[in-house]
């Protein structure tokens, strides 16, 4: 969609609301924005209800700031808590029922592609570790078998919170939450190893400790997924809450959880590779300098 | 191949070669879907002529989607529907789709099909006994999504224990979902019934999916009479602005959209929402009875109105109960048949008038709880006069017989 499409008509701009009016005039609907200049535009997230010290709200609002055509850009989110974030934001959302995320983007993007044969639309699921690694598990892998091309972004706090703190799937193992009173008993799921498995044509894993690396993920999986394959992002967004991290200390546990076990990673495939260094290079042609700092 | 050496072709049980080499398809099997033109909707319902064809059910259905101007189907193999969603992948094959995949299974498929939808295509899909069930979830929430979508169900036994053979136990399940619920009686109607389906779900009054159920085997596998119009021409496509909702593809205002109650903001504000918003999706489907009465012929068919005796029947049960008036008939009896096309929205007033004068009303089913009669004897006064049956179940079959027993007999149980 054009931000034309939404345009306000001139003497009225006085009647709609403050950030309406701001979104139309100087957001990422009128240029693409970069991290470093976070706080100087009118971002497409305004409000949001999260518990302070979520650093899953922090990752989706770089993640925002990252999308390479948000006027363009549909999320598909469930059950959990990034579904009340990304409810709010100014890209359109779709939410169905729980775990249904990947088949949901399915159809979704296909529908896109016949009734859009020229226009990239970016399909992106964004949902919890119980959402996608649990009961979306099956639609998940299927997706990527079949290589449906849109990303999958895992917003991974490593529990259920948004029903109060039970284990999940990507539980480390002997975690002490609800429903695992003695601990839980099985490893982490290796997504990471499952996307590649699935022949997912990017793959990486990150922590919001760096905004800017957060951001390059997302545009590379994004880009990678129109016209390459699938893409897959696995975010550390700890939940403070159920794992009583003190809010101020967040950012250090993020810091801890990567060195000791969530270092960034990065896969491609031959083909996202060579398509991704296609992309790298003609950018750098068209601008004849340094590569923007997302990249 | 070499020259001068007989290959065998190798062919399935059904004649269809078995390769695994695709087939690049013929330019000659794209010709016809190139071919079609877009006709009213009228007129390919109503109008045009048709020729008399022996099919069955599942070929019937195919035809009809053929004649529909579907985008995509997404498919999952269950019996009975295998073969008619097997036949849709072969009419994607031969250009009359633009997508088409088999899916990895019924949760899956649905959720896709939800998807597809929001995007502004026209979607198809089916299912059958234990795979309604499985994915049940998922059709329940399209009507409240407003996400029109066509639901072929050919029903079977569902489990336990299992068996696969034709009891439309099923339907019950459906008829609380929301969704426009028809019973085709035969092969006829599960052609035209599809057709119809799409042209009323997609009004913009109305923005609901349309389920068209059949009673497996009996009507799926068995050959009968279908009259066809001519196979190059089809129905408009899908007019995704002209409906309830805005579609999900960016190039509708506002620029946010989140097509749900707000319970993402504030539980407060969704009870009342929730309450407001599943009232209007129950009203949408009561605002498809003009359409359904235009191009159904009315909700409901009546065969000897007057008669002291009223068979309450739908789907197959509606053959069987053709046949025991016509014997019953015969034998002297006054019997008359009122025939039940659409399950939701019910056709309380009509079956209130017609059954008016009748002393007994007898309501046979294929499925132990009795549901179309439960629907009967909630809407319809003096309810002494109804008897719940005969009923058979587990993918048995209703002789004759035994109809004439309840309707000519007294048999009440």
């Amino acid at each position: 969609m054009s931000v034309e499409t939404v345009r306000v008509s001139p003497g009225f701009e006085q009647y709609l609301p403050q950030e309406y009016y701001d979104l139309v005039k100087d957001s990422q609907f009128t240029s693409p924005r970069k991290v470093s200049e976070m706080g100087s535009f009118k971002e497409l997230i305004e409000e949001h209800p999260m518990c302070a010290g979520c650093a899953m709200t922090l990752f989706i609002r770089t993640m925002y700031v990252a999308l390479p055509n948000p006027e363009n850009t549909i999320f598909v989110g469930t059950a959990g808590c990034g579904r009340l974030v990304l409810s709010q934001g100014a890209v359109p959302f779709i939410y169905g029922n729980y775990g249904d995320t990947n088949a949901v983007a399915s159809g979704l993007k296909r529908g896109l592609g016949i009734r859009f044969e020229d226009k990239p639309k970016d399909v992106i699921v964004a949902a919890g570790d119980g959402g996608l690694a649990d009961i979306g598990f099956s639609m998940v892998m299927h997706s990527w078998f079949r290589k449906e091309k849109f990303t999958t972004v895992m917003l991974d706090n490593e529990v259920y919170g948004n029903t109060g703190g039970q284990e999940s799937g990507m539980t480390q193992k002997g975690m002490v939450l609800k429903m695992a009173p003695n601990g839980k008993k099985f490893e982490k799921m290796d997504m990471m190893g499952l996307a590649k498995t699935a022949g997912v044509a990017y793959i990486v894993r990150v922590v919001p400790t760096n905004p800017n690396r957060v951001a390059a993920a997302i545009q590379k999986a994004v880009l990678i997924a129109r016209e390459v394959g699938p893409t897959f992002v696995q975010a550390y967004t700890s939940c403070n809450i159920e794992y009583a991290i003190p809010t101020p200390k967040v950012m250090d546990d993020a810091k801890e959880v990567e060195n000791a076990r969530y270092q960034f990673q990065e896969y491609f495939s031959d083909d996202a590779k060579a398509y991704w260094d296609n992309l790298v290079a003609e950018k750098r042609k068209i601008k004849g300098d340094a590569p923007a700092a997302s990249e | 191949m070499a020259e001068g050496l007989e290959e065998e072709v190798k062919t399935n049980p059904q004649g269809d070669v078995i390769s695994a080499v695709a087939a690049p398809p013929k330019a000659e099997s794209k010709k016809g879907a190139a071919a079609q033109r877009v006709v009213d909707p009228d007129y390919l319902i109503l109008e045009a002529p048709r020729k008399k064809t022996f099919i069955t059910g599942s070929e019937a259905a195919k035809e009809a989607v053929r004649r529909s101007n579907v985008d995509i189907a997404i498919s999952y193999p269950i019996t009975p529907q295998s073969e008619t969603m097997q036949q849709v992948g072969y009419l994607y094959a031969e250009g009359y789709l633009k997508d088409y995949y088999r899916a990895e299974e019924e949760y899956g498929t649905f959720s896709a099909i939800a998807g597809a939808s929001r995007s502004g295509v026209r979607c198809l899909t089916a299912t059958a006994g234990p795979g309604l069930m499985r994915g049940i979830e998922a059709i329940a929430s399209w009507p409240g999504a407003r996400t029109p979508a066509m639901l072929l169900v050919m029903c079977r036994v569902i489990n336990t224990p299992l068996a696969i053979q034709p009891d439309n136990i099923e339907i019950s399940y459906l008829l609380n979902t929301g969704l426009i619920v028809l019973h085709a009686e035969n092969q006829q109607d599960f052609y035209d019934y599809p057709i119809i389906g799409y042209m009323v779900g997609e009004k913009p009054e109305v923005t609901l999916p349309v389920a068209v159920a059949v009673d497996g085997f009996f009507v799926t596998h068995a050959r009968g009479w279908v009259r066809l119009p001519a196979d190059d021409i089809k129905l408009p496509p899908r007019a995704c602005y002209h409906e309830a909702v805005p579609m999900m593809d960016n190039e509708n205002p506002p620029i946010r959209i989140s097509r749900d109650a707000p319970i993402q903001k504030s539980n407060f504000i969704s009870y009342q929402m929730h309450a407001s918003w599943q009232q209007e999706t129950w009203a949408a489907a009561e605002r498809s009875r003009k359409w359904l009465k235009r191009w159904l012929g009315g909700l409901i068919e009546v065969v000897n109105p007057n008669a002291k005796t009223m068979i309450v029947a739908s789907g197959a049960a509606v053959s069987q109960s053709r046949e025991a008036v016509r014997q019953a008939t015969e034998q002297g009896g006054d019997v008359g048949l009122i025939k039940v096309k659409s399950l939701r929205p019910f056709p309380h007033q009509e079956l209130i008038e017609a059954l008016d004068h009748a002393e007994k009303i007898v309501i046979p089913e294929f499925n132990y709880p009795g549901w179309l009669a439960k629907e009967v004897r909630n809407v319809v006064p003096r309810t002494e006069r109804i008897i719940s049956g005969p009923r058979v179940f587990g993918g048995m079959s209703m002789p004759t017989e035994l109809l004439l027993e309840y309707v000519l007999g007294d048999k009440k149980h």
